[in-house]
């Protein structure tokens, strides 16, 4: 309360401190209307400025130079601080109880929705980090991989709650060694002693125009049925293959892809299934050679979502380059930066701001990386990606400018709540680190209390219900 | 202390019940009066001194005053309270241990091998297979009443189980079970009253190898069981003309099943088997339980039963000391006793399982959900009609009510006291007494439907 007193009396900061000690649950602001003043904004889209936005029922109302701060509202004083979009990453694998289903080429049955794990605690150092929206992806263990969930980091939400709802589904595809890898005899991560097809990247091809061959196939099944319906005619509708479903969306551009994928030849490979198909890649992840093929991207309309400087840790990425961002963006590809790591999604900025090192782009490009282009990927850039009217509020706060390395994430809000607050992040250790000390204590006086107790047999043998 | 109508009579009861077990077990015995008793009827109010009759096996009588036929045996319940029998809401008591006709479900990873080796499977195996699936297995004919948990179960006061196949992803048909173990055909009560399902994957190497993989596999055999019934009724309709659709067990095993269990045990589990239940428009029972305290309103929404595991989450002895265990676990820990408290408050459905608590002490185990404020009238439901009733059998056990079959636990005292011993049970009227000391190898490592993975 002292501090509360303090704030009444004095200006900025202190006021903030204020605010902070009367507000105690997430979400922090759920109010009428939020301002955050005197900030450089960089609203990625719209240039940059010092002045204020407005929030109100999550969305962006306003964003300027001089923002009318209306009675009432909750106001966040950000002198000397930096706000932008909230982070985009196209390619995580946080929050998520199961990432790979291997055992078969086409998993596209599967889905990451189907087991959101809202308490990975990844989620709250994504954003720490800055990170509102992520991809989660299937892993890369087979040609056609399962389905893909777009969530805003909503800390402290079950798992419904962290869909980013109206994010266009999408599924992950995968080519090169991760794939055939599968059926090496030689073992490795995913080797299956069996031999699971494919082995090449000839089988991978393979697998794909096998798969969409079927789903045509399938496709066709429901549209026959559909006329009969249509004419009258009594008729069983066929059966639902959950494996082909997602497969036939594709085809009817329902449905996005996301394709894992490292070297120059299995890209243009890639690319010409998808013509032969009549379907488009959203994406190519990862793309370390993309610069190698930049013009065919570009020519299919394909984004390309790639490392900053990640690489050689096996034989297809070995030929990558820390140009590939910037030369890709050069060559009119639409081009984002992702982590694929819960420990990379922590700094996608100054990921995003080695492209300006390494190819020269400029401050709104590099940001653009890991801001808007991702959205569009996603396809959700006309709710996110960055700082207009009308989008959703969600807004990084740095206390240095993000591409800078000494810029430290102060506030994170998603749709205009506040879900992370660096100040009261270390503000409340000391309280959880005694809650944690006595409850570890309670537990173990239990145990003593319990094991002291004459029946020794029930102490015998582990729990047997737990083996299965 | 509780005499029968005449001291001397006591070895000729013994004598008489020891012979109807030998000889004439099909037959009851004559009709047994308890009075005097404190009959806790959990359907209705507690009589402080009522008399229950049983006769043919069923509950004839219940209440204050009694008329007691002339041939009866009476029981003077004085210092004797009686409860309907408790019931085990999912166990594998009863059911042998390999089930002689389960097939082997599915292929078991191997080594390459050359030349003929009898039929071989597919190498990749998509959601057509039925791999670990044996949804047409039955608890009710596969009963082995020689298994000794049989005794050790009655013993601590269980008449009753809801027993189940527990291996493979579709596991089975079970049964719900007295546990009378004479004759399997007496032991039925009814069958099958649901389907097990575990969320249990095959690894890396087979598909589902994945916790999605297994949902996504749940959810197209529960798609194909509804295409199944659309096809099957088209061609009853006019076979003539039309081709006939395939046979397929593993659906049929599902269609006849009356529900769904499904694994959730911390709170994310609930949510997502709560939201997977929904979307199969089956109806569904979760098992595990032990984070309800923290999604109890939305179980109580749902109104999708849970069948809460009384093994409490404990401190694995093997645990590395140096290795601290997250808030979260450490909640959980402390916890979990507390979520049947929280589920009656909300009003959601629930009943209780062993889930591998030796028998002996689940009492023991229910009490400490009693301390973290369950009323004791809850507790003892959740053991005895609010099982019946998850299970459609609440017509014919779990409570004291005229017309329901005779399973009644008689002890002295209360049944949560520590030190209260069980007198004995009945089991369609006919008396049980426990058996003097657990015969050891009791929980020999046999794994109990529940385990979560």
């Amino acid at each position: 309360m002292k501090r509360v007193a303090h704030a009444l009396a004095c200006s900025g900061e202190l006021q903030f401190a204020g605010l902070l000690v009367v507000s105690l649950s997430l979400p922090l602001f759920a109010g009428p209307a939020t301002v955050i003043q005197n900030a450089t904004v960089l609203t990625v889209t719209k240039g940059t400025f010092h002045g204020s936005i407005l929030i109100r029922d999550g969305k962006i109302v306003e964003a300027g130079e001089k923002v009318l701060t209306p009675e009432g509202a909750r106001v966040i004083d950000a002198s000397g601080q930096y706000v932008m979009p909230g982070i985009i990453d196209c390619h995580s694998h946080i929050a998520a109880d199961s990432i790979n289903e291997g055992a078969v080429a086409v998993s596209s049955m599967v889905g990451i929705e189907d087991v959101l794990n809202p308490e990975d605690p990844d989620i709250y150092r994504a954003l720490a980090g800055g990170v509102t929206t992520a991809n989660i992806l299937h892993g890369s263990a087979n040609p056609i991989g399962g389905k893909c969930m777009v969530l805003k980091m909503r800390w402290g939400k079950d798992a419904q709650g962290m869909i980013f709802q109206g994010a266009p589904p999408s599924i992950k595809f995968a080519l090169g060694e991760n794939v055939k890898r599968s059926g090496s005899p030689s073992g490795g991560f995913g080797a299956t002693p069996g031999l699971r097809y494919p082995a090449t990247r000839m089988g991978v091809e393979d697998v794909i125009r096998e798969a969409f061959t079927r789903a045509r196939a399938y496709q066709k099944e429901w549209s026959d049925y559909q006329a009969k319906v249509d004419r009258h005619e009594s008729a069983v509708p066929p059966r639902r293959d959950l494996q082909l479903e997602p497969l036939v969306e594709v085809l009817e551009g329902k449905r996005y892809v996301h394709a894992h994928c490292y070297r120059a030849d299995e890209i243009l490979m890639l690319l010409r299934v998808a013509d032969d198909f009549g379907f488009k890649i959203r994406t190519l992840q990862h793309v370390l050679e993309g610069y190698k093929v930049a013009k065919e991207i570009a020519a299919h309309g394909t984004g390309a979502s790639t490392f900053s400087d990640w690489w050689a840790y096996k034989a297809e990425a070995y030929d990558a380059i820390p140009y590939n961002a910037a030369m890709l963006v050069r060559a009119g590809v639409l081009t984002s930066v992702n982590s694929d790591s819960a420990e990379l999604m922590r700094h996608l900025n100054t990921e995003a701001a080695k492209a300006m090192k390494y190819g020269g782009l400029n401050e709104t490009e590099a940001l653009s990386l890991v801001t808007i282009n991702p959205a569009k990927q996603m396809g959700i850039d006309q709710h996110v990606g960055s700082i207009e009217p009308g989008k959703d509020a969600d807004l990084t706060i740095f206390d240095k400018h993000p591409l800078s390395n000494y810029a430290k994430v102060t506030k994170v809000f998603i749709d205009g709540d506040l879900y992370f607050d660096r100040d009261k992040d270390l503000e409340e250790r000391p309280g959880k680190e005694i809650r944690k000390k006595a409850l570890v204590d309670k537990l173990k006086a239990q145990e003593k209390k319990e094991r002291k107790k004459p029946e020794q047999s029930e102490k015998k043998d582990e729990d047997p219900g737990r083996q299965q | 202390m509780y005499y029968y109508a005449s001291v001397s009579m006591k070895p000729l009861v013994a004598m008489l019940l020891a012979a109807a077990s030998a000889t004439l077990y099909a037959q009851a015995p004559g009709p047994i009066a308890l009075r005097g008793a404190r009959v806790v009827t959990v359907s209705g109010p507690v009589l402080e001194k009522g008399t229950v009759l049983l006769r043919n096996g069923l509950i004839e009588a219940v209440g204050e005053n009694v008329d007691l036929p002339k041939d009866a045996w009476v029981v003077e319940g004085q210092g004797v309270t009686v409860y309907p029998g408790l019931i085990d809401a999912l166990s594998t008591v009863g059911l042998p241990e390999t089930p002689a006709s389960q097939p082997q479900a599915g292929r078991t990873p191997a080594a390459p091998t050359f030349g003929p080796q009898g039929p071989v499977e597919p190498l990749e195996q998509g959601p057509q297979f039925r791999p670990s699936t044996t949804t047409w297995i039955r608890a009710a004919d596969l009963l082995n009443p020689a298994d000794t948990r049989i005794e050790v179960t009655r013993s601590a006061g269980f008449t009753s189980v809801a027993a189940f196949p527990s291996s493979g992803i579709f596991a089975g048909e079970g049964a719900f079970l007295n546990l009378s173990g004479e004759k399997q055909g007496r032991m039925v009560v009814a069958s099958p009253v649901g389907q097990y399902a575990t969320l249990s994957s095959r690894g890396f190497g087979t598909y589902p190898g994945s916790l999605m993989g297994v949902i996504a596999y749940i959810r197209q055999v529960s798609l194909d069981a509804d295409h199944y019934q659309l096809e099957m009724q088209a061609y009853a309709g006019h076979p003539a003309g039309h081709k006939r659709p395939n046979y397929d067990r593993a659906v049929e095993g599902l269609l006849e099943s009356p529900r769904l269990l499904l694994p959730a045990d911390n709170a994310v589990q609930i949510d997502r088997m709560l939201h997977f239940a929904a979307e199969l428009k089956r109806p569904a029972v979760l098992y595990g339980g032990h984070a309800a305290y923290a999604v109890a309103d939305k179980v109580a929404q749902s109104k999708t039963p849970l069948l809460i595991d009384l093994k409490w989450p404990e401190r694995s002895k093997d645990a590395d000391p140096d290795q601290p265990d997250s808030m979260r676990t450490l909640e959980l820990r402390d916890r979990a006793p507390s979520a049947p408290a929280a589920l009656e408050k909300a009003g959601a459905r629930f009943a209780f399982y062993s889930g591998g608590t030796a028998a002996k002490d689940i009492r023991k185990a229910v009490k400490r959900a009693i301390d973290a404020g369950l009323p004791e009238a809850a507790a003892v439901r959740a053991l005895t009609l609010s099982a019946a009733e998850i299970y459609g059998v609440a017509d014919r056990v779990g409570s004291i009510e005229p017309g329901k079959i005779a399973n009644l636990l008689v002890v002295k005292g209360n049944l949560f006291d520590e030190k209260t011993k069980i007198e004995y049970v009945f089991i369609d009227g006919v008396k049980y007494e426990p058996a003097p000391e657990a015969p050891p190898g009791e929980r020999g490592g046999r794994p109990e439907p529940g385990g979560l993975q």
